[in-house]
């Protein structure tokens, strides 16, 4: 009986903390309310699931916990009640299937208007890379890393002189332009994370990984690392602003070219 | 066709087995420390397992101590926040749950559950053992290495693991693969073990079809482990190379504080999908043997024949096969080709059909039953709920997109602690609980037992259910302390504070199950030669506990399934395997299906 | 992982086969009785000691399969410069091949009772063994020679490893054959000796399968990259 109790406690008490707890995703800067929506649709499936199959158990115990006299019912197994469980599971995961691949379908093609730039992850930092005017990011080799050329450029590539290069500062957005975040790492494996954007891609020294997004709302917003990058991994931190098109412009003046860097530096 | 000439002209009985000559032990160092019974090496196995697996529980005590309470203990720092997590991590996984399915229930159950006198290769068998030991050595050597254990985190993803950003990287992680590559040597001696045993030593009568599903369990994970661990050899070994000797298996071109690094041309990402090919069928490695142990427990306690026998084979066989084309689920934010996820994510929800199958196997089977809430039936369903909770939260992790936002925060670290750190554990009390009166004669004390049940389900529970709603805030995995972060409000902190407290609570119960292994060996009531009234071999021993050779003179010989629990017509609600008369009619039974 | 993927296919296939064969689709609760009627054949009257090798070899063709996939996936990025094979390689693919030869020969005295012609043949296969092993050896310093370290370059890396991996294989199949000489020189009974010498012969083709499927990899990889693409498409 006592077991029974708890059991539906379980349950009951796992529905209402869902429901009551204070905890819940942040509000979405972005373009992927697409995956909320297939968060919600798993947390439906497989909430009913959950609650079915510990109210079902509390049942049992309850009903045929152990009394004088009672004896079990030997059934070795019932095709026809095993076959249709199988059929109904089969449906619920395509439920969640199906969403799921076509979001993904989604993810991963940009558009092709997208706007490509750099963000670059190295032990414990940020750093970004815009395009010029050229709308092209120069090459880079990660040979060429140096104190005065962290991000590895190569110097005699036009297209990269005009490159702007933002470190160890905030990185800025135009709300509503999106964006195809090519991902690069000089040292160990890192991963770009927004939570409020809800997309993120690790980094990996030796090659470009991606993802895209069109950010939805201004604000500023927190970067962390979310692949273990050593021990400063937990203080890698940095800010994302999304500001209207005006603003981000004027933010834009203002930063410094690659070739206006090296010159400085020389 | 009649099911009966079905059934019969499929079976090919296991060959008669030629009596084994015993390499009997001439005193007490060949008896009980270099033993060749396999009886003895699976509580060896059991007890090294327990042991380290302490290491590993004092680990997470320190870990939630800082992440409950941070800038409290100020000797956790960064470093050796990595170093806990990372060795916690491995112990558990590699160290405890392995080991103690494989070499404590596998060496333990086996030979007494087939009616064999004991594995086919004895030697090989104790040097198995021992291979393990000097592993464990090895491993907890790394604590008292100079830069201590690697803090690489318990995926050890080069090219961080052996740079020296990371904890470690001088000794730590090079005992760390060193330690692995003995285990998996040590391993693999056992895995030949126990699957040339269930091949060929089987008494007369016990067809595949008629061993229990605890032994199904361990075979089908030992054939899985036996080639999913190469993988992880591989890696373990390149990376050794990558470390010790310069090579660039692993190691890209890269830039360390402003130093250009030697290496060149490595692929971080082949390590990946290397530790992954093993990583994956490793979470059914553990999870297998213990899905076959619970099976059993439930079946004995609620009196009833397992439901769906064939379909719980076949289940186990179908999750086996399909593990090893899920691994890249690990790895959707990796930076791998895109398109894997499609793929990965059809094989990851597949294989949840077979698994959702099991779980409604095993309450069909408490449904009509007579069940008696003894503590391992109690561990049992403690399994089912934490199971259940933590297979279900995978549907969201295998379901690629949906893995983007979750992963690598701690919601995965929920999940995973639900579904194969509460879950097989469960299983293991409960498997101790209704095993130790066969190994030792006496009970355990129930009253502890349930004293302990408790704490640990709901403490567990309490523990990883909230855990969950953190990750799906946002917190990251592997941070000592989040900090300043303006998406996570005060009251996380709060959570967190709870969640430790409740850990130190259910780590505190541990010792009440140790004190109660103890206590009992000595005081725990006399339980005879088959306590639960169960059907199978190992209950059926001429001697309680078990002599060398298990058998006495005459090997059993088997004459029915496991599971005639509550056969209509029978006398007595259960009827041994071995037990010759058939009393109930087959027409009686043929009927009920 | 195709090739890792392929070889599982093949052991899941023949696995579930051989399951199907077991009675996997049978009722066992229908049944009772000890079921002497059918056959014990077919499902384990192997000795166990054969089953054993047999499973180790499973074991062992998983962690060649799986040195095979890390080398093809390295492979298909653009930067890879193989080393050059040295032609030694040829010269001990034979000596190899000679071993294998004579350990079957060996066998087959064996089982005609020729005590003598199986110690002969024992003796040349672990020679031969040998030899390949000091070929190897050669093979390596020619190329250390010539510059190709395993410091390089992936790929020089992955020559080192691959035949250092088999080496060491080899060089537990040389450990065998020392303690069935052993073994034969006490005076074994026949069918002991003869047990023993199928093993090694056995573990010493699949050793030269083996070899034959690396030193191929190794040395003609590149000029087949359509095979190769085929083979990695979907993994990389």
């Amino acid at each position: 009986m006592a077991v029974a109790l708890i059991l539906v406690l379980v349950a009951v008490g796992s529905v209402a903390f869902h429901l009551l707890s204070p905890w819940w995703w942040t509000p979405i800067a972005s373009n992927w309310s697409y995956i909320d929506a297939t968060i919600t649709v798993t947390f439906w499936i497989t909430g009913v699931v959950f609650v079915a199959v510990v109210g079902f158990m509390a049942y049992c115990v309850f009903r045929f916990r152990s009394t004088p006299g009672r004896r079990a019912v030997h059934e070795p197994e019932n095709k026809r009640l095993e076959v249709w469980l199988t059929v109904a599971t089969a449906l619920g995961v395509a439920a969640m299937l199906a969403p799921g691949l076509f979001v993904w379908h989604l993810f991963v093609t940009p558009p092709a208007d997208a706007t490509e730039i750099e963000i670059i992850g190295q032990q414990w930092q940020w750093s970004y890379r815009l395009p010029g005017e050229d709308g092209r990011l120069g090459a880079v080799d990660t040979r060429l890393v140096s104190p005065d050329n962290l991000l590895g450029l190569v110097p005699g590539d036009p297209a990269g002189r005009d490159d702007v290069i933002i470190q160890a500062d905030d990185f800025h957005l135009p709300i509503g332009r999106p964006v195809k975040v090519l991902l690069r790492s000089v040292d160990v494996l890192h991963n770009f994370y927004v939570p409020e954007f809800r997309a993120k891609m690790d980094m990996i020294p030796g090659s470009v990984t991606y993802f895209w997004f069109t950010p939805t709302r201004t604000g500023t917003f927190d970067v962390l690392c979310a692949e273990l990058c050593g021990s400063g991994h937990a203080v890698m931190r940095g800010r994302v602003v999304v500001q209207t098109a005006e603003e981000y412009q004027a933010w834009l003046g203002g930063q410094r070219r690659f070739a206006q860097a090296a010159g400085d530096t020389r | 066709m009649s099911e009966l000439a079905h059934g019969t002209g499929g079976l090919i009985p296991a060959a008669e087995v030629p009596e084994m000559e015993l390499p009997h032990p001439h005193g007490w160092w060949s008896t009980y420390v270099f033993s060749q019974d396999a009886k003895v090496i699976g509580i060896q196995y059991s007890l090294t397992a327990i042991a380290i697996g302490m290491v590993a529980l004092v680990l997470s005590w320190l870990i939630r101590l800082q992440l409950g309470f941070p800038n409290t203990f100020t000797f956790i720092e960064p470093q050796a926040y990595y170093q806990f997590i990372t060795m916690h991590g491995m112990i558990m996984v590699v160290y405890l749950l392995t080991a103690l399915f494989l070499g404590g229930f596998g060496n333990y159950l086996i030979p007494l559950m087939l009616g064999a006198r004991d594995m086919v290769f004895p030697f090989v068998n104790m040097l198995s053992f021992w291979v393990y030991l000097l592993a464990v050595l090895v491993l907890v050597a790394s604590f008292f290495a100079p830069g201590g254990p690697t803090g690489a985190g318990w995926t050890l993803y080069p090219p961080q693991a052996i740079l020296s950003g990371t904890p470690g990287r001088e000794w730590g992680i090079v005992l760390m693969l060193l330690s692995l590559c003995l285990f998996i040597a040590g391993f693999t001696m056992g895995g030949l073990n126990y699957v040339v045993t269930v091949l060929q030593a089987r008494t007369r009568g016990m067809t595949l079809m008629r061993m229990p599903l605890t032994v199904w369990g361990i075979f089908t994970a030992t054939v899985m482990a036996l080639l999913a661990f190469p993988a992880l050899f591989v890696g373990a070994v390149m990376m050794l190379l990558d470390r010790l000797i310069g090579t660039s298996f692993f190691m890209p071109t890269l830039v360390e504080f402003g130093e250009r690094l030697r290496y060149g041309g490595g692929s971080p990402i082949l390590f990946q999908h290397l530790f992954w090919f093993f990583g994956h069928p490793e979470v059914y490695i553990v999870a297998l043997p213990a899905f076959g142990i619970v099976s059993d427990l439930i079946s004995t306690h609620a009196r009833r024949n397992i439901f769906g026998y064939r379909m719980m084979v076949w289940a186990i066989v179908i999750i086996g096969a399909l593990s090893f084309i899920v691994w890249a689920h690990h790895m959707y934010v990796s930076g791998m080709h895109p398109w894997f996820g499609f793929f990965f994510a059809t094989t990851t929800l597949i294989i949840a059909i077979p698994t959702a199958i099991k779980v409604y196997n095993w309450l069909l089977t408490l449904w009509r039953g007579n069940i008696h809430l003894n503590t391992p039936m109690l561990f049992a369903l403690g399994f089912i709920v934490t199971f259940v909770n933590g297979g279900l939260t995978g549907l969201f992790l295998g379901n690629v997109v949906v893995d983007v936002p979750l992963s690598d925060t701690m919601f995965v670290v929920a999940h995973f602690h639900m579904v194969m750190g509460v879950a097989p554990v469960m299983v293991i009390y409960g498997g101790i609980y209704h095993w130790y009166p066969k190994i030792t004669g006496r009970m355990l004390d129930e009253t502890m037992g349930k004293i302990h049940f408790w704490i640990t389900f709901l403490g567990a529970y309490a523990i990883f259910f909230p855990m969950h709603y953190l990750g799906l805030l946002g917190v990251p995995r592997r941070y000592h302390e989040i900090g300043e972060t303006a998406f996570v409000p005060a009251s996380a902190g709060d959570l967190n504070a709870f969640i430790s407290v409740v850990a130190l609570v259910v780590g505190a119960a541990q010792m009440l199950f140790l004190f109660n292994l103890a206590w009992s060996l000595r005081h725990g009531r006399a339980s005879g030669p088959n306590p639960w009234r169960a059907t199978t071999l190992e209950w059926q021993t001429p001697e309680t506990p078990p002599g060398h050779g298990n058998w006495g003179p005459e090997l059993p010989v088997v004459h029915r399934w496991p599971y005639d629990y509550s056969v209509p017509g029978a006398k007595e609600d259960f009827v041994p395997q071995n037990q010759p008369d058939p009393s109930p009619s087959h027409a009686a039974r043929g009927l009920a299906t | 992982m195709t090739v890792t993927l392929l070889l599982l296919g093949v052991l899941a296939a023949f696995g579930g086969w051989w399951l199907v064969r077991q009675g996997i689709v049978s009722r066992p609760w229908l049944e009772t009785g000890p079921l002497e009627e059918a056959s014990p054949r077919g499902a384990v009257a192997l000795p166990a000691a054969k089953l054993g090798l047999g499973v180790f070899i499973g074991v062992a063709s998983a962690l060649m399969a799986l040195l095979l996939s890390a080398y093809a996936m390295r492979m298909t990025l653009p930067d890879w410069s193989p080393p050059p094979q040295p032609r030694l390689l040829w010269v001990n693919t034979a000596v190899l091949v000679l071993a294998s030869l004579a350990l079957q020969r060996a066998l087959r005295a064996a089982q005609e009772g020729d005590r003598k012609g199986a110690r002969s043949g024992l003796l040349a296969g672990g020679a031969a063994g040998l030899a390949f092993l000091v070929g190897q050896l050669a093979a390596w310093r020619e190329l250390a020679v010539a510059g190709y370290l395993p410091a390089n370059n992936p790929a020089d890396a992955f020559f080192y490893l691959i035949t250092a991996v088999h080496g060491l294989h080899l060089l537990g199949g040389l450990v065998a054959l020392g303690r069935t000489e052993a073994r034969l020189r006490q005076g074994v009974p026949d069918d002991r000796l003869r047990l023993s010498l199928e093993l090694c012969a056995t573990y010493w083709h699949f050793l030269l399968l083996v070899w034959i499927v690396l030193f191929f990899t190794l040395s003609f990889a590149p000029s087949f990259d359509w095979l190769v693409a085929l083979c990695t498409a979907p993994f990389r």
